[in-house]
């Protein structure tokens, strides 16, 4: 969270702070449109018609790294598509998060044993926050992972870590 | 101009130009020749387009040399989705692939099942009963238009309309209901499998269709009133990314591509698999302006024409549709599928008439249960394969309604 990370005590202005911070992170989460496979579609179907991501306020999808929050890999990560994710990643501004949809994102899925260009995992690449499991998962499970990820930033703070005694 | 030096360069530059102009009356564009040919120095430039972009559907990454807003070059890069599929293919048994023909065109699975199981049944020599034959085109269908919908509605994104594609999936998701009921599945299904379908349908499904064939056909008309006929979208592709019906054919395009050039050749009518010679339907190819509705800028082969013959389509699947569920008898779902199938030391090739065009696949076996090879044709591979003849001598926003209307899924470029 910039300049004010790690500068102060917790205490009561800082807590409050910190409330309202989280607040506003976790109710704008700006996705990027950044479909790689199959899983794209139910990325897309969660941000259409019937179940409409926007509820969650995270329906604003951005075509460019530089004005998202949140990074949805949806699909298979391949060895040449690698080095474009990471660069994505650094990309996007602080603070991001990134939610691993679907079986070949978390670890290869149908392509572990046989697929020798598939990677096992995008958390080999980039720190992944959620992981949402499912071949592609459905667009409720997205959705889930999505509040998953909220929580989490919902219990972040700009509080300076207790030093040990 | 006259009296100054023009270099072979700039003459070609601006035989581009006054080419692009023909084509395009209605972009006014006011091209200062002077004062390009003068004092002000312009150079060529290369731009990266994809992997990650909006309108590449997927992660397809075009180089586009260019100048100013003119695409002088464009060539498609692929293999970002590389998935190893054909060799997953001799790995694994038939009925194991299964599963990975639907990765390939994620977005009509079903007809990936349909050609994969027909070949290799085709290799087998094994009969199908009746009811898995009209289950199976039943399903194939109804991801047709599945398929034609994400088209439809991501098309309409490309070019800046974000309501179409709200109101495509909305229909889409009532399909997917479908889907659903018979095998569990919103994308992947694996429902059609070597030697029919996995599973009968349900109770009450044939009614539950009706109903929806109901719901969907006057939607049809929703959608031209929105996208088809909508003037700003008319002009952002009509008359844009031409291509001949000679040229379609000789860059082996097929599907709505092919049509779209007005060639009519469908593999369900031309060469009829399965049951499909049992239907009634038209092939609905490509229209020249102000001939059946159609806007008087389009040109038979534009990238309007190849959108909407998926539009024409979708009321032909209905039609299918119909009289299946007219026809559908009783009785199995599906053959007698041994544990182990042994696959003969013959090769088999057969294609099907895809979403995006002719899906085929090549199965060798050699008398073990796993073939010795495997061998897809995606049509979007080949669909794809034209972007770099006919993206030449556009404008950068015209690679986007023409690399829409060719409409490629990655997983069947790369596999």
């Amino acid at each position: 969270m910039g300049w004010i990370q790690n500068r102060f005590e917790e205490n009561l202005v800082i807590t409050s702070l910190d409330w309202a911070l989280n607040w506003a992170k976790s109710n704008s989460l700006w996705p990027m449109t950044f479909g790689l496979a199959c899983c794209a579609i139910e990325m897309m179907a969660t941000g259409a018609a019937r179940f409409d991501i926007d509820r969650f306020g995270a329906g604003a999808f951005r075509a460019t790294p530089r004005q998202s929050d949140l990074m949805i890999v949806a699909g298979t990560v391949t060895y040449k598509m690698t080095s474009r994710i990471r660069r994505l990643y650094n990309q996007m501004p602080e603070p991001k998060y990134v939610i691993a949809m679907g079986a070949c994102t978390i670890g290869g899925g149908p392509y572990f044993k046989y697929g020798y260009h598939v990677v096992k995992g995008v958390d080999l690449i980039v720190p992944v926050d959620v992981y949402v499991p499912g071949c592609p998962p459905r667009p409720e499970a997205l959705l889930e992972g999505l509040m998953r990820l909220q929580d989490k930033i919902r219990q972040g703070t700009i509080a300076r870590p207790a030093q040990p005694a | 101009m006259r009296g100054k030096r023009v270099s072979g360069a700039e003459r070609n530059r601006q035989g581009m130009e006054d080419k692009l102009l023909q084509g395009r009356p209605d972009v006014l564009v006011e091209v200062d020749r002077d004062r390009a040919g003068g004092g002000l120095r312009t150079e060529e430039m290369l731009v990266n387009m994809g992997p990650q972009h909006p309108s590449t559907h997927g992660v397809l990454r075009l180089m586009l040399r260019i100048d100013g807003e003119l695409v002088l070059e464009c060539t498609p890069h692929i293999g970002y989705l590389h998935r190893c599929a054909e060799k997953i293919g001799e790995n694994v048994t038939p009925v194991q692939f299964i599963p990975i023909t639907d990765r390939l065109d994620y977005l009509a699975a079903m007809i990936n099942n349909h050609g994969y199981s027909l070949a290799v049944e085709k290799l087998l020599g094994m009969e199908v009963p009746e009811r898995g034959r009209y289950i199976r085109v039943i399903m194939s269908e109804l991801n047709r238009i599945a398929s034609h919908l994400v088209s439809f509605g991501a098309y309409g994104l490309d070019m800046g309309a974000f309501t179409p594609f709200v109101y495509a999936f909305r229909e889409r998701e009532y399909i997917l209901d479908l889907f659903e009921q018979v095998c569990g599945a919103r994308l992947t299904y694996s429902y059609l499998s070597i030697g029919g379908a996995t599973q009968d349908l349900p109770e009450g499904f044939p009614e539950r269709l009706a109903q929806f064939l109901d719901y969907f056909e006057p939607k049809i008309a929703e959608y031209n009133n929105l996208l088809s006929f909508n003037q700003i979208f008319v002009k952002r592709t009509a008359g844009v990314g031409v291509i001949s019906a000679a040229d379609a054919i000789a860059w082996g395009l097929t599907g709505p591509c092919l049509r779209g050039s007005g060639v009519k050749w469908d593999l369900r009518k031309c060469v009829p698999y399965d049951i499909y010679d049992r239907f009634e339907f038209d092939i609905p190819v490509g229209l020249p302006g102000g001939v059946g509705g159609a806007p008087r800028e389009a040109v038979v082969g534009d990238s309007w024409n190849r959108y909407y013959v998926r539009i024409l389509e979708m009321q032909q699947s209905v039609r299918i549709l119909r009289q299946c569920l007219q026809q559908l008898p009783s009785g199995d779902f599906r053959a007698k599928v041994p544990r182990v199938l042994k696959l003969p030391a013959k090769e088999t090739y057969l294609e099907v008439e895809g979403g995006r065009g002719q899906v085929g696949y090549l199965v060798v076996g050699d008398g073990k249960a796993v073939p010795r090879r495997v061998k897809i044709r995606g049509p979007s591979f080949c669909n794809l394969s034209i972007a770099s003849h006919v993206c030449r001598n556009v404008l950068i926003a015209d690679i986007a309604a023409i690399i829409g209307s060719i409409d490629v899924v990655m997983g069947e470029v790369d596999r």
